[in-house]
């Protein structure tokens, strides 16, 4: 296996799709046989900021690249970027509305999540023009 | 437990069928961060949230059952979806402690 490359289109402010290309991704990943705990760190961080995006950014593309001993996950952007990351980057901390939270999201756990679930994990943010994050899994 | 065993013991409403796995754990939460994180594959997740991400958590998560509880009734779409994926969704009138309790005392019967 040299590299596999797969590309989602996110949609914005869509629920009802919100989550596919994660689903996708999951059970891509288990059909080349991936092991589960990475899968399930991989899915976690990605379903993260897919949400982020279809909340915030009004979708986006998700771009994943599996190598033999590496899963990227790109997620990239046009939307307004986040203003302050440090403070994006706290537990609990969310610019989410109401009713986004009363759909179950909101709890400030997005970016947090992503990080804590990926190996490795960079935030290229400017306001206005968005904003691309990679993250990295190690296999 | 069986799902259908469940179904019976606990008496739950079935708003739609699906797979009738063997439930062994359960996760009581409604912050969909949170449940990503922690429910496991196979568990039986307790929840008042009833709009259609729960079906999207349920699948990544590979959910036994969703049950919610408090009479919550599920959105048409929730529904759907959950019937399209074939996880069962059911319902309960009571809290998820109340739940939980009457899970505990079933399981030590």
């Amino acid at each position: 296996m040299t590299e596999i490359v797969w590309r989602f289109d996110v949609e914005g402010n869509n629920f009802e799709l919100a989550g596919h290309a994660s689903q996708q991704t999951k059970s891509r990943l288990k059909q080349i046989g991936v092991n589960n705990d990475i899968i399930r760190k991989v899915i976690i961080a990605m379903y993260e900021g897919e949400i982020n995006m279809v909340i915030h950014a009004n979708g986006g593309v998700a771009t994943v690249t599996v190598q033999p001993n590496l899963i990227t996950v790109v997620l990239a952007d046009t939307g307004k970027g986040i203003e302050n990351v440090e403070l994006a980057m706290k537990e609990g901390y969310s610019t989410a509305t109401t009713e986004i939270r009363e759909l179950g999201f909101g709890a400030g756990m997005g970016l947090p999540n992503m990080k804590k679930y990926s190996d490795d994990m960079t935030i290229d943010t400017t306001v206005g023009e968005g904003t691309t994050i990679t993250m990295k899994f190690k296999i | 437990m069986k799902i259908t065993k469940l179904i019976e013991k606990l008496n739950l409403a079935v708003f739609n069928s699906g797979l009738d796995k063997e439930i062994e754990k359960f996760y009581i939460g409604d912050l969909l961060s949170r449940v990503m994180g922690k429910a496991e594959t196979n568990c039986g997740w307790l929840t008042i949230m009833s709009n259609v991400n729960v079906a999207a958590v349920a699948r990544l998560v590979e959910c036994g059952c969703v049950i919610l509880c408090e009479e919550v009734q599920p959105d048409e779409s929730l529904r759907e979806k959950m019937e399209s994926i074939n996880i069962y969704l059911l319902g309960t009138d009571l809290s998820a402690f109340e739940l939980a309790k009457k899970i505990v005392e079933s399981v030590n019967e």
